[in-house]
């Protein structure tokens, strides 16, 4: 079975998606349709999540290779193959990928009224359409996957978004769009330079440096849109607050990752002289969208706004470890960059997904995000004022939790790049704590402001069972980082030495 | 000993998941009686390895716990370097703690967060013994934030006053930017020594020294020098010195317990721990140590002068401790860190004593805090009369206390330290240690004297039920005095004289004030015979005059003597204006560029003329092709004619 492990948590999901939209809703969110829809897509995610467990245990750490790989022609006429595999870099993301993904309808079970069979399946195809962005290792397989993805979560905040919500869909919608048309012309010239459509091939193809500098400009139009790095983010603001809370959950715990891994997996293997040319201007957008957006974020108004602006910061951690790579005098420090930059990813997944439950379940109770609509929630709330404080804590990278690891380990090789470089990121140790737990002396602290506020009832067991889960990936990851870094470290030595190596 | 410093570690962290998660089940009398089980078991085990290691002769031990991450050839591991330093502060960290534990069964009695309280306190010592026993920065760094954290909480812990949330907010946040620094200097370890691990780090020390590192163009730093300051930054913000000293006094919001274990005995003197730790490291640069001696020395007179006009009780003692910890200070950048452990450790005792005899008096006066109100407490409270007089006299170094010891010879020390040079250095420090003296006597005198002297100012209600806490309040003052009073006579020579910590703490041969102060050393009944000869003793006698006239003697004079000398007054009652800076420049500033950006540069540049500005550009443009499409045959054909021209035109006249 584990030859097929892949296709598995790719379509399992897809097929139980297609299953329950053609069973379809009747007008009745509590009937015993609607429940057995809800059952359902419980399931068929939490199996999904056992079955992709098989690639944690079944993972090699020790080789740098394609693991899991499955191939099969595909469209013969341009070479294109159906051709799957992970290594250190994708197999943690489709980790939590799937562990989000049940989370994510148990948090949506019974808020969703409208048509919940259908929200419940766009989620389950989103997600076997995420896991095939993490495992393709065919650019053009990779590339429908990365597109069909926009569909179901065009759908989710269309349909069950706020009130702007067909303006942040569309900004959304365009927006990312946009910049994937770039890479597909890449994926085009890429394919008449090597002749196939074989991603490890683009690594391999000399490139002149010309070539390489516009293919960069050309991922990374697609990746930081997706990340999203400053000065393209202004569509995550939007989209977030439109969202419903779920979607906003896999947007920040998942979607954006694929810029993230964009960057690893394209940019810098396959035009590492582009890369290379380009890394000073990454590094101060990285810088820039840390310092510039921590400030943004201080002064909002709307929670999921300022959630939304904290993860815009917290990504600029992911693309800073990404490109000191070539600012390293001596041999080592590049390794760690990488590593803090995808253990960042992993930990802002648990961390603004936890982020955005809680503020999903002061939401449901009194319909506003205005932080001003707040004060005092801990009065009525004790049990879940506990949990957003944690949540809170992991937002502001305190140690122990996974917040730190990441940004930790790339302050420290950023300063091996840089020291100036290290200053700026550091900032967030006062930024980050002071948007997040000014936020949080405003909700969760003070009198009971009003009286939504005091007719607050705490967690139920359904959001107790969601916000435990995570608290305890959070405390796990920060506590012992070792099993997540361990299955990185082999395939990022190997990446950094292809960052290294000269094309053309 | 390894499961021995496991249990001491993890006894606290396990009584306090179970008073945090499980209060409600094992009730308040489980919640205390788990946690204070741990604890003691905790203190008890501590004594033993001290007890071990001091008599017994045991080794220094260095073990790792468990491998956090390894990437990179950088090994982060969590584990226990017990060395005598550590076990000094073990045992004072999980002593204090203990009384503390149960003094709160007294004081937070009605309390409905009882079980929560005892849940934080817990983690606190826990967090606290993970930072002491630590063997690598990054572990170091854990206890660092996680004793944060658990401040944090508990400055908070009342959250529904508006002053306790704002109190722990700011002091979350200027903790940070101390944190700031200390996390940069980690980084610069790193870079340096590419290692987390002290042993490694402190190996490799002398090549660090060496080598230096460009911070500005053209401007090379000696790189010991950058990494000690920016370590040292991190101390300033977690022992509270000046600049960043602002949240300690505001940190007064939390329960009293919280003020003694953490904001005066243990979590504010990580810093002073971490520096004596670092000592291979400090040592190295001269200029890193005259930077530690000089933030001490204006925090060690400076604060002590704001003492002076607080008539919060809690806020008097919490200034006393921002300018003890200012001679703590001094003390280290005068390499005297023997001297700076010490009065550590008697401070922990005196100080913590003074916190909790406080809050014995805020019970009995039913959680009034202002000293004008109070008066004439002496004869309705008699055991936290005279227990917060051991406690004030071992504060103002009264002969033979405690803190006589520990003061009159950091005092020494640094008078002795000439290896600054007799420059601008060394005179600041001496000259600040030596007149603060005077000033710790006239504040804490002025306190006693106000609160258990004098004319009875409470209201009649509040006099009626005035009267002596029950035992579990009233025993841990007893426990804490006796160190107070008597632990200095014992220990002194040991710690200073005796080499006690042997491999711990490294000092420079041709500056170790200490050892060249031991030759001359004739042990503690010789000093205290002499006592009388130096001027610390008469300063602090004119201190104590000062406040016994003015306090007792002509009890109308402060009035008269403020409204004299009313700027003077002012800019100690505003607290040298540092709250406004703070408040009103930095954080208000903070919050414009970010309202700028946001409006200015988000939302109009970017999302209105970039984004939006696009679509409505396409839209606009869209208009215009609309009219070329108009469907009609002609308008084709005539376009397809004029390109036709235009292209034949360009043909002929062009190629």
């Amino acid at each position: 079975m584990s030859d097929y492990l892949l296709s598995i948590v790719i379509w399992l999901p897809i097929a139980g998606g297609v299953v329950l939209l053609a069973m379809g809703d009747d007008n009745d969110s509590v009937s015993a349709r609607a429940n057995a829809m809800r059952w359902a897509a419980l399931g068929i995610s939490v199996l999904t999540f056992v079955l992709s467990i098989g690639l944690y245990t079944g993972f090699d750490t020790t080789t740098a290779n394609m693991q899991f790989v499955e191939r099969a022609p595909w469209i013969d006429a341009i070479d294109v193959w159906y051709y799957l595999g992970v290594d250190g870099l994708s197999a943690p993301l489709i980790l939590l990928t799937t562990f989000i993904t049940p989370l994510v309808v148990i948090a949506g079970w019974d808020v969703i009224k409208a048509r919940p069979a259908q929200y419940f399946a766009a989620f389950l195809i989103l997600e076997g359409l995420m896991n095939g962005v993490f495992s393709a290792l065919d650019g053009l397989l990779f590339y429908v996957f990365w597109e069909a993805m926009l569909v179901p979560m065009f759908l989710i905040i269309g349909v069950w978004g706020g009130k702007r919500r067909v303006y942040a869909t569309l900004k959304f919608f365009l927006y990312t769009f946009l910049g994937s048309v770039l890479m597909l012309v890449a994926f085009i010239y890429l394919y008449r330079m090597t002749g196939s459509f074989d991603m490890a091939g683009w690594v391999e193809v000399p490139l002149s440096l010309a070539a390489q500098k516009l293919i960069f400009i050309a991922f990374l139009l697609a990746f930081a849109i997706k990340v999203p790095m400053w000065p393209v983010h202004t569509w995550l603001p939007d989209a977030h607050v439109e969202a419903p809370t779920g979607g906003s959950v896999i947007l920040a715990a998942i979607l954006l990752k694929m810029g993230g891994y964009g960057f690893v997996r394209f940019s810098l293997p396959m035009v590492p002289d582009g890369s290379h040319y380009f890394a000073g201007m990454m590094i101060a957008l990285s810088l820039i969208a840390v310092v510039y957006i921590g400030f943004v974020a201080l002064v909002q108004k709307d929670m999921k706004k300022l959630i939304a602006y904290s993860s815009i910061a917290h990504m600029g951690f992911v693309t800073l470890g990404f490109f000191i790579v070539w600012h390293m005098s001596g041999e080592s420090g590049a390794v760690l960059g990488v590593s803090g930059g995808m253990v960042q990813m992993v930990s802002h997944g648990l961390i603004s997904g936890a982020m955005f439950l809680c503020v999903g379940v002061l939401y449901d109770r009194v319909h506003s995000r205005q932080i001003s609509d707040y004060g005092g929630v801990a009065n009525t709330m004790p049990v879940f004022a506990a949990f957003m404080v944690l949540f809170a804590m992991a937002n502001a990278g305190l140690p122990g939790t996974s917040g730190f690891v990441g940004e930790f380990m790339v302050i420290i090789a950023s300063f091996k790049a840089n020291p100036w470089f290290a200053f700026f990121a550091a900032t967030t140790l006062v930024l980050g704590a002071a948007y997040t737990l000014w936020m949080i002396k405003r909700v969760v602290y003070g009198e009971v402001a009003n009286d939504n506020v005091a007719a607050l009832q705490d967690l139920n067991s359904r959001e107790f069972v969601v916000l435990g889960i995570l608290a305890i990936a959070v405390l796990l990851v920060g506590l012992w980082p070792a099993p997540l870094i361990d299955m990185m470290n082999v395939t990022i030595e190997h990446l950094v030495e292809q960052a290294g190596q000269t094309k053309f | 000993m390894y499961s021995y410093y496991l249990t001491i570690v993890l006894a606290p962290l396990f009584a306090a998941i179970v008073a945090g998660l499980f209060g409600h089940k094992i009730g308040r009398t489980g919640a205390h009686l788990i946690t204070i089980g741990a604890v003691g078991l905790s203190c008890l085990l501590s004594f033993l390895v001290l007890y071990r290691m001091y008599w017994g002769g045991a080794e220094p031990e260095n073990i790792g716990v468990y491998t956090w991450a390894v990437t990179d050839g950088l090994h982060m591991e969590v584990g226990f370097l017990v060395d005598r330093l550590t076990v000094l502060m073990m045992a004072v960290v999980t002593f204090v703690s203990l009384m503390v534990h149960v003094y709160t069964i007294g004081y937070m009695h009605d309390d409905p967060g009882y079980q929560r309280f005892f849940s934080y306190i817990s983690l606190f010592t826990f967090s606290m013994l993970m930072l002491v026993m630590s063997n690598n920065f990054l572990q170091l760094f854990f206890g660092w934030e996680a004793v944060g954290l658990v401040s944090y909480l508990l400055i908070g812990f009342w959250f529904k006053r508006e002053t306790a949330i704002f109190a722990n907010l700011k002091a979350f946040l200027v903790n940070r930017v101390g944190d700031f620094g200390f996390i940069l200097g980690i980084a610069a370890i790193v870079t340096f020594t590419g290692s987390l691990d002290y042993a490694t780090v402190f190996g490799q020390a002398g090549d660090v020294a060496a080598q230096s590192i460009e911070v500005f163009p053209g401007s090379p730093w000696n790189a010991m020098t950058l990494i000690c300051i920016l370590l040292f930054i991190g101390a300033m913000g977690k022992s509270a010195q000046a600049p960043l000293h602002v949240w300690l006094p505001d940190s007064m919001e939390g329960p009293t317990p919280i003020s003694a274990l953490i904001h005066a005995a243990t979590m504010v003197t990580a810093g002073i721990f971490m520096v004596a730790r670092m000592s291979p490291l400090f040592e190295l640069s001269t200029m890193a140590l005259a930077v530690v001696i000089v933030i001490g020395a204006i925090t060690a007179f400076f604060m002590g002068l704001l003492g002076i006009v607080q008539n919060d009780i809690k806020r008097v003692v919490a200034y006393s401790t921002l300018s003890q910890l200012g001679y703590m200070t001094v003390a280290l950048g005068a390499s005297a860190y023997g001297a700076a452990i010490f009065h550590l450790m008697t401070h922990a005792f005196f100080k913590a004593l003074l916190f909790l005899a406080a809050g014995s008096v805020i019970i009995a006066m039913h959680h009034e805090q202002d000293i004008r109100k109070m008066g004439g407490i002496r004869k309705y409270m008699p055991i936290t009369y005279w227990t917060s007089l051991v406690g004030s006299l071992a504060l103002i170094g009264f002969p033979g206390t405690a803190g006589f010891f520990s003061k009159d010879l950091l005092i020494e020390a640094v008078k002795e330290s000439h290896w600054h040079g007799q420059g601008a250095v060394y005179w600041i420090a001496y000259l600040s240690v030596l007149l603060g003296v005077f000033v710790t006597a006239l504040y804490s005198f002025r306190m006693f004297f106000l609160v258990f002297h004098g004319e009875e100012r409470m209201d009649k209600a509040t006099k009626s039920h005035l009267h002596e806490p029950p035992w579990v309040v009233t025993v841990p003052l007893i426990m804490l005095a006796i160190p107070s009073l008597a632990i200095g006579w014992f220990t002194v020579e040991p710690v200073l004289f005796g080499g006690f910590f042997g491999d711990a703490i490294v000092v420079d041969q041709g500056r170790d004030v200490l050892a060249n102060m031991g030759e001359h050393w004739h042990g503690p009944a010789a000093l205290l015979m002499h006592a009388w000869q130096t001027p610390v003793f008469w300063l602090a006698m004119a201190g104590l005059a000062t406040a016994v006239y003015l306090y007792l003697l002509r009890p109308d004079l402060p009035a008269k003597i403020k409204a004299k000398v009313e700027g003077l007054y002012n800019l100690l009652d505003r607290k040298y204006y540092f709250d406004d800076l703070y408040i009103k420049g930095f954080a208000a500033w903070g919050r414009n560029i970010g309202r700028t950006l946001w409006q200015r540069g988000d939302e109009f540049l970017i999302d209105g003329v970039l984004v939006n500005g696009t679509a409505n550009s396409v839209g606009k443009l869209a208009v215009v092709m609309r009219q070329l499409q108009s469907g009609y045959l002609y308008t084709y054909a005539f376009a397809m004619i004029i390109g036709l021209t235009m292209f034949l035109g360009w043909l002929i006249w062009f190629r």
